[in-house]
């Protein structure tokens, strides 16, 4: 299952969630790369979602969802009462599906990672701050004239990029992207496609998607979840080429899901 | 059917539906005007009062002052010889009867206003000087035009005789209006032309003060508290269920909370803004909590999710993101909980802000009225002049009222954040 030459980042041993009384991740184990994207696949439903935020523990938010098992970043446990969330999740950033920056400027967007964790002493290394992170998200050219204006003014391709932007801006190690060109047009979609194969030499990266051909274009590994079990995890080439799974054949060749 | 006849049913129900919406629209601003016009109509001639011009003979010798003559020893003196001697020569009097039918012409304060002219004018004593003087209520009320003159006399409040002095008096011009600032500067009287709402405007004032002071931050607390923090389990089920169930309560009942445990127990000062303050900020809290849970529950998931991701923690997702984004609605929802207090008349009644004050209070432990409160002790009153101070009072309240909403519809349109 594993691939060669390649340091494992995150290790999901036996995960196991519950929403309620309903299970919904059925002993996941999962290895992700460091500095490779792996994208997980599967119907709608499926858990992907919950698994990616299994891994910044974004579903202890959540009342009525029940982690069990282990997820380990780079060998340390981070599903313990006494790991500190806000440490972690300063580790591991997310970008969700639909755009959700804040009501504020495109400035204060990226600053407000900054400022909460002290990363900046003053206003030049903050400014230091917003222009990298944004450059990063290859967002620097559309917006360094107009940094005071609110970042819901963006278009939704922008605004994504923005949230790419801000994720970066608290310098984590790993990128967890839930499905984030779902609500965005093909040409958006290209462009942040680039900016993730760009992003991969530096981040690790584990992107939903619900686009086989997205899947195939950006990612080195593949998840294939189906009803909360992981059904193949392989090289994403083997995968889309040459499936294990009888299952995953279906599902790639459009048969289900 | 054919397709032709259910498409033009179809059209017959929009219009039908359309007329419905109308009809119910027109009605319900017919009645909003009517109610308007006839306040309007009987409380606009509060504004003015009926003044009639006495030449008064400033008679140091009927002062019987000791020493000289100076601002503190006119303040001692008695003006009422000076008084009734100027205010008798306006017309002749054939005896004692009379004379108490020319005095009864004017409002029973017009010895200190004859008094303040002089304080005011000091250089004019020993002087023969016009000064106008405040018309009974009578007067006022036939002057404005509210007292049928073709009654009998026996059913009259004005006698023949003073109807004969007031016909003279308009003859000679001595009769005119002027503003009433007495309305908003005084406090209640038992005469309807010296009674103002300047007592209960300020026991108003203090208590929407201390109904704020109380009620906005603990609300605030509670629903932010309740809304992102608290656990959800039976008990704040139990706790948002009661909130719900105690806003519902009627106001009267929170009267006899006040009454019973403020007055009761703990020996508050009675009649006083101070206790209807608490007592109606327990009734505003859960009006202000169910909108401010309201507006908190109405910030998007996603910004708190945006938040979290970043390494926030819950306090700072909360306070940074989540509560400023509430804030318009929680404002309007605390100003419209306030507006509503201070139309309260109920709870004050039990707490005996229904009592007779005269003072104007000066701090929120003096007892007073208040606007609404003075609503009702006015309307109970039979003669004409508190008709129309009666409604008077309620155009000020309404006024209180629609300036508070709009404050709150325009903080809300104001600060209210676009999110995609």
């Amino acid at each position: 299952m594993e691939l060669n030459n390649s340091k494992i980042k995150i290790k999901a041993k036996n995960l196991n969630v519950y929403y309620g009384k309903k299970q919904a991740l059925f002993d996941i184990n999962l290895d992700i790369n460091q500095k490779e994207v792996t994208a997980l696949i599967g119907p709608s439903g499926c858990g992907k979602s919950t698994f990616i935020r299994c891994i910044n523990r974004m579903n202890d938010v959540i009342d009525i969802c029940k982690v069990e098992g282990s997820v380990e970043i780079d060998g340390a446990e981070i599903n313990e009462k006494n790991v500190d969330v806000v440490t972690l999740r300063e580790k591991v950033g997310m970008v969700f599906q639909k755009p959700n920056p804040f009501p504020k400027s495109i400035y204060d967007n990226i600053a407000y990672g900054p400022i909460i964790h002290g990363a900046a002493e003053n206003k030049d290394q903050m400014d230091n701050i917003v222009e990298t992170s944004l450059k990063k998200a290859a967002l620097w050219d559309e917006v360094k004239d107009r940094l005071n204006e609110p970042g819901t003014s963006l278009s939704g391709g922008q605004q994504q990029r923005l949230c790419i932007a801000r994720a970066l801006s608290v310098n984590p190690e790993v990128i967890l992207m839930d499905e984030p060109c779902s609500a965005l047009d093909p040409i958006a979609t290209a462009k942040i496609e680039e900016l993730i194969d760009d992003l991969k030499k530096s981040y690790t990266i584990v992107i939903v998607t619900h686009s086989m051909a997205q899947a195939v274009r950006v990612s080195q590994k593949t998840g294939f979840f189906h009803l909360g079990k992981i059904i193949e995890v392989d090289s994403t080439e083997k995968i889309f080429k040459n499936p294990a799974n009888k299952m995953t054949q279906d599902y790639i060749t459009g048969r289900f899901g | 059917m054919t397709k032709e006849q259910r498409l033009k049913k179809r059209y017959r129900a929009e219009k039908r539906f359309k007329m419905y919406g109308l009809i119910s629209v027109s009605l319900a601003v017919i009645f909003v005007l009517i109610l308007v016009q006839n306040i309007f109509s009987k409380g606009s001639s509060a504004f003015s009062r009926t003044m009639i011009e006495v030449a008064v003979n400033y008679d140091s010798s009927l002062l019987e002052l000791e020493g000289p003559i100076n601002q503190n020893s006119l303040k001692d003196a008695d003006f009422y010889d000076l008084a009734v001697e100027s205010l008798l020569k306006i017309y002749p009097a054939k005896d004692s009867k009379e004379e108490r039918q020319i005095l009864r012409l004017f409002s029973p304060d017009y010895e200190f206003e004859i008094k303040d002219f002089l304080i005011k004018n000091p250089n004019k004593i020993d002087q023969i000087v016009p000064v106008k003087i405040t018309a009974s209520d009578d007067i006022d009320q036939l002057n404005k035009g509210n007292f049928p003159r073709d009654l009998p006399e026996d059913r009259r409040r004005v006698s023949n005789y003073q109807l004969n002095i007031y016909d003279n008096l308009i003859e000679k011009e001595k009769i005119d209006k002027k503003f009433n600032n007495y309305l908003f500067t005084k406090g209640d009287s038992r005469d309807p032309e010296l009674a103002g709402i300047g007592g209960s405007l300020m026991g108003s004032f203090f208590t929407i003060i201390i109904c704020l002071i109380l009620s906005f931050p603990i609300a605030i607390m509670a629903s932010i508290y309740l809304e992102e923090f608290a656990p959800k389990n039976k008990i704040t089920d139990f706790i948002e269920i009661n909130i719900n169930n105690l806003a519902a309560v009627p106001s009267i009942v929170y009267g006899l909370l006040g009454l019973g445990i403020l007055l009761s127990v703990m020996e508050f000062p009675r009649s006083t803004p101070l206790v209807a303050g608490i007592t109606l900020s327990l009734m505003t809290l859960p009006r202000i909590i169910i909108p401010c849970r309201a507006s908190l529950k109405a910030v998007p998931p996603s910004i708190r999710e945006a938040a979290l991701s970043v390494g926030a923690s819950k306090f700072q997702t909360v306070f940074h993101h989540v509560v400023p984004l509430a804030m318009p609605g929680t404002l309007s929802g605390t100003i419209i909980g306030l507006a509503q207090a201070l139309g309260e008349t109920a709870p004050l009644i039990l707490i005996g802000m229904v009592a007779f004050v005269v003072d104007i209070p000066s701090s929120p432990v003096d007892p007073s009225a208040s606007l609404p409160v003075q609503v009702y002790l006015w309307s109970e009153q039979a003669e004409r002049g508190f008709v129309e101070k009666t409604s008077a009072t309620i155009m000020m309240l309404l006024g209180f009222l629609i300036v508070m909403n709009f404050i709150a519809v325009y903080l809300r349109q104001k600060f209210e954040k676009k999110w995609n």
